[in-house]
């Protein structure tokens, strides 16, 4: 009886293994999927078979209990994430992915939090499970509340624009660090007490929260790819803390994968993530913005639907620029079918696409894919900049900071250097815009202005939709 | 076992790098999103402590339910939206596959 048991044991942990081996691959060869537009569908369920293997694989190990707390937890969590995925907008996805990037950290601290707890403190443990296990503690803490903080930034249940101590900022962050680390010192060392992991798992809360607050909306992207890239690694860390090959291979992988997402975005707005971290961006723009106005003392001037219409009419080239403001609206399927009355008369339609346009990189791609806008008519940055002077109208639909001159004239403007799209080039601009605030930079913007700009206030796709029946009338 | 286990970390880290580092601009956010569900993975180590716990207290039973909760979330959630959001580039993938090639 003991030998084919003893057997099956063996045999259970060896196919465990390959289980795992097989799980990671087809992470591996899921995610190469996604490089292709063609291949990028079926990569994502492979990637997603593969996570289901690991689940299985992990079901197999010896000695589990505790069954139905489990299934009970699995669904549970099935049942809250099926409906949020699939009612939620396109547009929302950016905060989406933010909350579902927060509840990733938010377990791997609480699994942290309740082992210490089992093992009464980690003074019998070795370092090598330690060190992880606190890593992970922390910076999953970090992760999940700054996410949240994110999320509500992008959700606009906090306002977006920056919110912190000033000057005491950074000096404050840098003691929770220290606070959190020296916990965790505390705990290396054999302290075994409840307090130390609960000051561990506060301190690193009141970072994350005191990390993301004061960084402006603008920045809420390359802060979301950042916290993405610390939650795989804290996985990777739970991983190596709890000898799992599956997990330290999936988390690490996500770790290097936001980690160049991060530099991507940050380099397209000619920031460095250090000095993002450092936040605050925004609070001391709108100061400069305010007064640059001030001083501008320039008129903006509104237009109608109908005007707008007449000279989208009678131009040769539209570049259509679309911004977060197309995205909140919905604004998406009337573009497109704007874009299609405009080319019944022969204009040429092409949408100029800035890489932080929206709050994600490929946000706006995304929405415009979904209303069927053909893909070569989707300009890149590079591509579309030459075009703009032999541009009859550029159409800026809710995009703000990624057309605004300043970036490339005026050294004071906090986003001075940034690549923007030179629409003040062509030869006019109409602006879709809700109201003269400032952008999620919270700066103004020079372009509006300008002589050749004209505003059509309203909601973006209300605006789009009378300029279309405006155009259908003519 | 712990050396063994860095150097499956580090050569992750490349292959991450390596595999990722080859996706067109349009991809960035289902990446994200596709990526952000992968480390949805934690949910094993909820379901490891979980399970092998031989008398967690009721406190810790129920972070770490909390936890594969969130995990179940982050996997599911996560890889539903980003199908979603793909599903969207599938119909027309003949133009974007030329606006590739144009860019290299």
């Amino acid at each position: 009886m003991s030998a084919p048991l003893a057997t099956s044991l063996i045999h259970s942990s060896e196919l465990i293994a390959v289980l795992y081996i097989v799980a990671f691959s087809l992470f591996i060869y899921g995610l190469s999927g996604l490089t292709g537009p063609r291949t990028a569908v079926r990569g994502n369920r492979i990637a997603a078979v593969g996570m289901g293997i690991a689940v299985l694989a992990t079901f197999l190990i010896d000695g589990m209990g505790n069954w139905v707390l489990i299934f009970i937890a699995l669904i549970i969590g099935t049942i809250i994430g099926i409906p949020s995925a699939r009612s939620v907008k396109m547009t929302a996805v950016p905060q989406m992915v933010a909350l579902f990037n927060g509840v990733g950290g938010g377990a791997i601290a609480l699994i942290a939090w309740a082992e210490f707890n089992d093992s009464a403190g980690f003074a019998d443990k070795p370092l090598t499970f330690i060190i992880p296990s606190l890593f992970a503690a922390i910076v999953g803490s970090v992760s999940f509340w700054g996410s949240n903080i994110a999320f509500a930034k992008l959700q606009e249940i906090l306002p977006g624009h920056p919110i912190g101590a000033g000057r005491l900022q950074q000096p404050l962050n840098l003691l929770l660090l220290l606070i959190a680390v020296g916990s965790a010192a505390a705990i290396a060392s054999g302290e075994t007490a409840t307090v130390y992991i609960l000051v561990l798992l506060i301190a690193s809360a009141l970072l994350g929260l005191f990390v993301v607050l004061p960084i402006g909306g603008a920045d809420m992207p390359v802060v979301i790819s950042l916290l993405n890239a610390l939650t795989g690694l804290s996985a990777a860390a739970t991983g190596l803390a709890l000898n799992n090959t599956a997990l330290i291979v999936a988390g690490m992988i996500v770790g290097a994968s936001g980690t160049i997402l991060t530099r991507l975005m940050a380099d397209a707005m000619n920031r460095s993530i250090p000095s993002i971290i450092a936040g605050g961006f925004g609070g001391g723009g709108g100061e400069v913005g305010a007064e640059g106005a001030g001083e501008n003392g320039g008129t903006v001037r509104a237009t109608s639907a109908a005007d707008a219409a007449i000279q989208m009419a009678f131009a040769r080239q539209v570049v259509i620029v679309p911004g977060y403001g197309m995205a909140v609206a919905q604004a998406q399927h009337a573009v497109r079918e704007l874009a299609s009355e405009l080319e019944k008369r022969n204009v040429e339609v092409k949408y100029a696409i800035h890489p932080v346009a929206g709050r994600m990189p490929g946000h706006m791609n995304v929405l415009l894919a979904e209303a069927d806008v053909p893909y070569d008519q989707l300009k890149e940055m590079d591509e579309i900049n030459p075009e703009f002077s032999r541009t009859d109208v550029a159409l800026v639909i809710g995009a703000n900071d990624v057309t605004n001159p300043a970036a490339n004239t005026n050294s004071d403007s906090p986003i001075y250097g940034m690549p923007i799209l030179n629409v003040n080039e062509s030869k006019s601009v109409i602006v879709l815009k809700r109201s003269m605030n400032p952008g999620f930079a919270g700066i103004e913007n020079e372009l509006y202005f300008e002589p050749m700009t004209s505003m059509l206030f309203g909601d973006a796709k209300s605006s789009v939709a009378e300029i279309t029946s405006e155009l259908t009338a003519l | 076992m712990f050396i063994t286990n860095v150097a499956i970390l580090v050569l992750a880290g490349f292959v991450g790098y390596a595999v990722i580092s080859k996706v067109p601009n349009t991809l960035h956010t289902p990446l994200m999103s596709g990526t952000n569900a992968i480390h949805g993975i934690v949910v094993l180590g909820g379901i490891i402590v979980l399970g092998l716990g031989e008398d967690l207290s009721t406190l810790d039973k129920g972070l770490l339910m909390i936890a594969i909760v969130f995990g179940t979330i982050n996997v599911v959630g996560g890889f539903l939206v980003t199908d979603r959001m793909l599903e969207m580039f599938k119909s027309k993938p003949a133009p974007v596959k030329q606006d590739d090639e144009e860019q290299k």
